[in-house]
């Protein structure tokens, strides 16, 4: 029952004209960035070669490029999510999931499932565009790996938080528009912190991207991402189950 | 109607409310295998309200529903597999193509995969969209709407269908169809559904509950709902009348009202029938008749008394 709404929703996203055309720029933005870094990096690449630890591409190119990609990632997704229940609620067609035979956590599981895979598409093709480097230099597998999950990772919690607020409104855009002012929130508690240690920067998901995107995997900030999805999709789930009891 | 069909959707004492507001007061339902119940209403009577409750989609504060003999609040999916519902607005994905959307509905409704090609194709020769399949729903009329929304509620092959106001926005030759097709499916599913249109009642519905205020205030079969209040009797014609006092004279005739000067209104007792003995009277006078009709009460009046009724 998963799989079915899953795959509805993936599949639904690709009959939107503007998805293909969300795609597409997405995919000319992170290669201008990525021809970009890479122009920066060829032209002081004499200079580094100079020094005795120097950065290699992956470091000085692909790091960067992951990090734009988590900045846009952020005011992307509530264009997504705003759709996920907001929107059928608008147009009523949550009755039908409601009156089928799938329980709430059979729906919300599925929404998250299917605008996941839809994002893994997104982070996939930046990660063949970085593995294009391997032609010319050495790849640092790690570093690429850890970045890959940690924005896995992240875009699952901004998802799964973005689900709970389209699970609170009929209005899509005001779901959009909340959930882009509570990532933006999450954000500038980020940056604003002086104090690397301070208490408020650990609630950030994007603070804790930050260590997977130098290369550490760090449990405790694998242990952040999962309970910040699982809360949020449990979060959901009741308010799915609380809109029978109240609407 | 057999009373020995099996019941297939029992509802007990619903109570639903909206904040401090108590709108539906305890509400019970009954549907028997192969029967249309139709649920007959002002505007916000909570016919829409009792519908929802009945297919889960909105839990009643109190009371419980029962499909197939599985409890709607303990065993949700079993019985949820059992119903198919059309909600006042069908609730169609406009992006997604007719046969798309139907499968997805199919698989939804737990169809087993090796039967979802049968169904599709047995489910859109019933509601006539052979030929809209790939079609997006979006760009479909609002009549073809309707019937992807219908086709979405049976294509599992559901015991109980739940129709809220299937016909409402169609032209004439539409409510023809759909009424036919409802009470084709009433053959072998149980149906109820819910309308203000009277006729429409009349037409496809074996039983009828009138709802009032959240309560329901009158169920009985429409063939006796239609007699509800009203004194039997008939209109006669004749050409060549005799004087009043002589119809008036006729066995188990109450009452003679000369409505103009060849036709006469005459009612008589509940379950006599003067006709006969007038016809034969007739004939033998030479009176001419022409015309006999019985007299029908309009199932608006009966309506608007029943509601009435329960006002006073």
């Amino acid at each position: 029952m998963i799989l079915t709404i899953a795959r509805k929703e993936f599949c639904s996203l690709f009959v939107i004209p503007s998805t293909w055309l969300i795609l597409g720029a997405l995919q000319f933005i992170f290669a201008w960035f990525f021809l970009a870094r890479l122009d920066a990096f060829l032209q002081v690449q004499s200079q580094l070669a100079q020094l005795a630890n120097a950065p290699g591409a992956t470091l000085a190119v692909a790091a960067p490029l992951f990090g734009t990609i988590a900045l846009i990632l952020m005011m992307l997704i509530p264009i997504f999510t705003m759709r996920l229940i907001a929107e059928e609620r608008r147009n009523q067609t949550l009755t039908l999931l409601m009156s089928a035979p799938v329980s709430d956590i059979h729906i919300v599981v599925g929404k998250f499932i299917g605008l996941m895979l839809f994002l893994l598409l997104i982070i996939t093709s930046c990660i063949l565009m970085v593995l294009t480097l391997a032609a010319g230099t050495q790849l640092d597998t790690g570093l690429l790996l850890t970045n890959a999950l940690g924005l896995i990772l992240l875009a699952a919690s901004y998802v799964a938080l973005g689900l709970y607020i389209s699970s609170l409104t009929a209005q899509p855009v005001v779901a959009a528009i909340g959930a882009l002012a509570i990532f933006f929130g999450l954000w500038l508690v980020e940056i604003s912190a002086v104090d690397n240690n301070n208490t408020w920067r650990a609630l950030a998901p994007t603070s804790h991207f930050q260590s997977f995107n130098i290369g550490l995997l760090n449990s405790t900030d694998l242990i952040f991402f999962l309970l910040f999805c699982f809360a949020f999709l449990l979060l959901t789930i009741r308010r799915l189950h609380n809109n029978r009891i109240y609407s | 109607m057999l009373v020995t069909a099996p019941i297939t959707l029992s509802a007990r004492n619903l109570i639903r409310r909206f904040g401090q507001r108590e709108v539906i007061h305890g509400i019970s339902l009954e549907l028997r295998h192969g029967e249309v119940l139709g649920l007959l209403g002002h505007n916000g009577a909570g016919k829409s309200t009792t519908l929802q409750m009945l297919t889960g989609a909105l839990l009643p504060h109190s009371g419980e529903v029962e499909i197939c003999g599985f409890d709607l609040t303990r065993q949700p999916q079993n019985a949820k597999a059992r119903t198919g519902f059309l909600p006042e607005t069908p609730p169609l994905y406009r992006e997604m193509s007719v046969n798309d959307f139907l499968i997805f509905a199919a698989k939804l409704h737990r169809v087993p995969r090796a039967q979802i090609a049968d169904a599709l194709t047995e489910t859109k020769r019933r509601c006539g969209l052979q030929d809209s399949g790939k079609k997006i729903i979006g760009t479909l009329s609002k009549g073809y709407q309707q019937r992807v929304g219908i086709a979405q509620a049976i294509i599992h092959q559901p015991e109980v269908i739940i129709l809220d106001e299937p016909t409402v926005g169609l032209d004439p030759s539409q409510i023809r169809d759909i009424r036919e097709l409802i009470r084709e499916l009433g053959n072998m599913h149980s149906v109820i559904l819910s309308t203000h249109l009277l006729g429409e009642v009349e037409s496809i519905c074996d039983r009828v509950e009138i709802m009032h205020h959240g309560r329901l205030i009158y169920g009985d079969s429409s063939t006796k709902m239609q007699q509800y209040g009203s004194q039997p009797g008939f209109i006669v014609t004749l050409l060549a009348p005799p004087a009043l006092s002589v119809l008036q004279a006729i066995a188990e005739v109450q009452q003679v009202d000369q409505l103009s000067a060849t036709q006469f209104r005459i009612l008589h007792t509940v379950n006599t029938n003067p006709s006969a003995a007038l016809l034969t009277l007739a004939a033998q006078h030479g009176w001419q008749a022409e015309q006999l009709v019985p007299l029908r009460t309009r199932l608006e009046d009966v309506f608007m008394q029943i509601t009435q009724d329960e006002k006073s």
